[in-house]
């Protein structure tokens, strides 16, 4: 299911635990990067990178692809993808054969034909929209930077 | 399915951007009196200065008062987001300098406020960037000004003090397909009676001075941005390309469709420091919950002034205001009679100010727009005599006792 509606998005991230970052970054000025180190430091996630340039960032080991990863660990709760649009058909069918519950399109990773494919395999699916940003959004950090959350609530959130 | 609610203006006004406290679940929104905010570790410092995690460091860049104004502002627009200063002008110049460098052009609205113009025509252009000014009423006009270094089209929702209304759908398009972004001051609209982004406009302005603080109390200035404008588009190198503000980040790649709103606060609102102070957003927040109630009766009341100074021999025109509550008129005996009218009001305060609950009169030609040659009064919708008022909320009855004994004082 094509996941647009912020309830659906926070209801996704509020399920969501491991992470598997597919084109993660070492660089500091990839966005990558950014989304990952903002991440990690999110309890309770469990970000791993997959990246075969890479054995790790930050001293978090990398897997060089979803098949490496699925052979070690359970399957991912969400696959961010961090790809070329032309190259993410091939990362959704890893993610499919990884049993990966969702799939998250990054800004600008939009293809139609890898959209379909992960929707029709029963993945819940978010499209070039930034986790990092939607996190913030649902946890206040949007929030400290002016940004307009769309949260009205009268309820107390934990400090 | 789940039903996704939509808050409405009013709810809006009163809540976005106020939570309660998290800290202490204060239900009014705490002033944040800081200049500093303590790190959790030297990591989560590190991540911060980095925009790589959202806090607060500093209140020159954030305040959390400041940043439930702001977001309060972007609610009641429909923005993204928005970046609160010290002042209106403040904001403008940001926005200039988060979008242009030396070397580059903008266009403006010719009947755009006094101060604007001169901000553009001295300071701005001493910094390089030039300005064309065209008329308000005649879009196609910018259109024939956007040359290739344009690098926005500005105008003001309601001129001031002329009352003209912008066509914002027709200069919208006009803008877009020359590649840049619609910027529009909406001081005098306010988002209650016109939300430009719905109309096109990509980024909004505001003299928070006005009918957003209502009460004549604190300076204050906002900006907002859709978040809808492709800054990639090739023709702002400042967002799409390296920037040695921060070691060669690129704010569209990193930031997506926030690159304008993190960019203009982490480099531009950092480096200008004109920063809102606390108190003054916790005064714009507490302003905003009545701006609905404040906006219709301030446009009913400027309705019955309207009407009245109409039926008056003494008075020579009534520009009406097409929207708001601040018009121009001029009276029969000229700059003179105006002199003398302003001199006889008791309750009807004579300054430099508009949006006040409080009734405010002034001669723009020699205060408000007094820089500006009479070449440039003509352009802006400014005559002579124009006498400007902004209706408060005051009874009725008694903004017209007092109009009356003025204008008894220049009948013939």
């Amino acid at each position: 299911m094509i996941l647009t509606r912020p309830s659906e998005i926070r209801d996704l991230l509020t399920r969501v635990r491991t992470v598997a970052m597919v084109g993660a970054s070492s660089n500091p000025l990839r966005p990558s990067y950014t989304v990952f180190s903002y991440l990690r430091t999110q309890k309770p996630y469990d970000v791993t990178p997959i990246n075969p340039t890479l054995t790790e960032i930050d001293g978090i080991a990398a897997y060089p692809t979803l098949a490496a990863y699925a052979e070690q660990r359970d399957a991912p709760d969400v696959v961010d993808v961090f790809r070329k649009p032309s190259e993410v058909v091939g990362v959704v069918n890893d993610a499919i054969a990884a049993e990966a519950k969702a799939i998250w399109f990054q800004y600008g990773v939009i293809n139609d034909e890898a959209i379909a494919l992960a929707d029709q395999a029963g993945l819940d699916v978010v499209v070039d929209r930034c986790m990092k940003v939607e996190h913030a959004r649902f946890r206040g950090g949007l929030s400290t930077s002016g940004l307009n959350s769309g949260l009205i609530t009268s309820r107390r959130r934990e400090a | 399915m789940q039903h996704e609610h939509r808050f409405g203006f009013a709810t809006r006004a009163i809540h976005a951007g106020t939570p309660p406290d998290p800290a202490t679940g204060s239900r009014a929104a705490p002033i944040y009196q800081t200049a500093a905010y303590v790190f959790g570790s030297t990591e989560q410092a590190a991540e911060l200065f980095a925009l790589r995690s959202y806090g607060y460091i500093y209140s020159r860049i954030s305040n959390p008062t400041v940043a439930a104004f702001e977001e309060r502002m972007a609610s009641l627009e429909g923005g993204l987001g928005a970046i609160a200063f010290s002042s209106g002008l403040a904001a403008q110049l940001c926005t200039i300098l988060s979008l242009a460098q030396a070397g580059d052009h903008l266009v403006c609205a010719q009947n755009v406020y006094g101060g604007t113009v001169t901000q553009l025509s001295v300071t701005v252009k001493r910094m390089g960037i030039d300005t064309t000014f065209i008329s308000a009423e005649r879009p196609d006009a910018a259109r024939a000004a956007i040359v290739a270094n344009t690098k926005f089209l500005f105008v003001e929702t309601i001129g001031n003090p002329s009352g003209i209304v912008a066509d914002l759908r027709a200069f919208a398009p006009i803008a877009h397909e020359a590649g840049i972004p619609l910027v529009v001051d909406n001081t005098f609209a306010t988002p209650y009676l016109c939300r430009p982004i719905e109309m096109g406009a990509d980024i909004v302005l505001h003299s928070a001075t006005k009918f957003i603080n209502g009460h004549g109390t604190a300076i204050g200035g906002v900006l907002i941005e859709s978040g809808k404008f492709p800054w990639s588009n090739g023709r702002f190198p400042l967002l799409d390309t390296p920037s040695p503000g921060y070691h060669g980040k690129v704010f569209t790649e990193t930031f997506g469709e926030y690159a304008f709103l993190m960019r203009a606060r982490a480099e531009v609102s950092r480096d200008v420091g004109a920063a809102m102070s606390p108190m003054d957003a916790w005064l714009m927040l507490l302003g905003l919950e009545t701006l609905e109630l404040r906006m219709d009766r301030h446009v009913r009341n400027a309705r019955a002034v309207v009407n009245f100074l109409r039926n008056r021999p003494e008075v020579a025109w009534v520009r009406e205001p097409q929207m708001g509550s601040v018009f121009t008129f001029g009276l029969g005996g000229g700059r003179e009679a105006g002199r003398r009218f302003i001199d006889a009001l008791e309750l009807w305060s004579h300054l430099a100010n508009i949006g006040d609950a409080k009734s405010l009169v002034i001669h723009p030609a020699s205060t408000t727009h007094s820089q500006l040659s009479d070449e440039e009064l003509r352009l802006a919708g400014v005559e002579p005599e124009s006498i400007r008022l902004s209706v408060g909320l005051e009874e009725v009855d008694d903004l017209l006792w007092d109009l009356d004994n003025g204008l008894r004082s220049v009948s013939p």
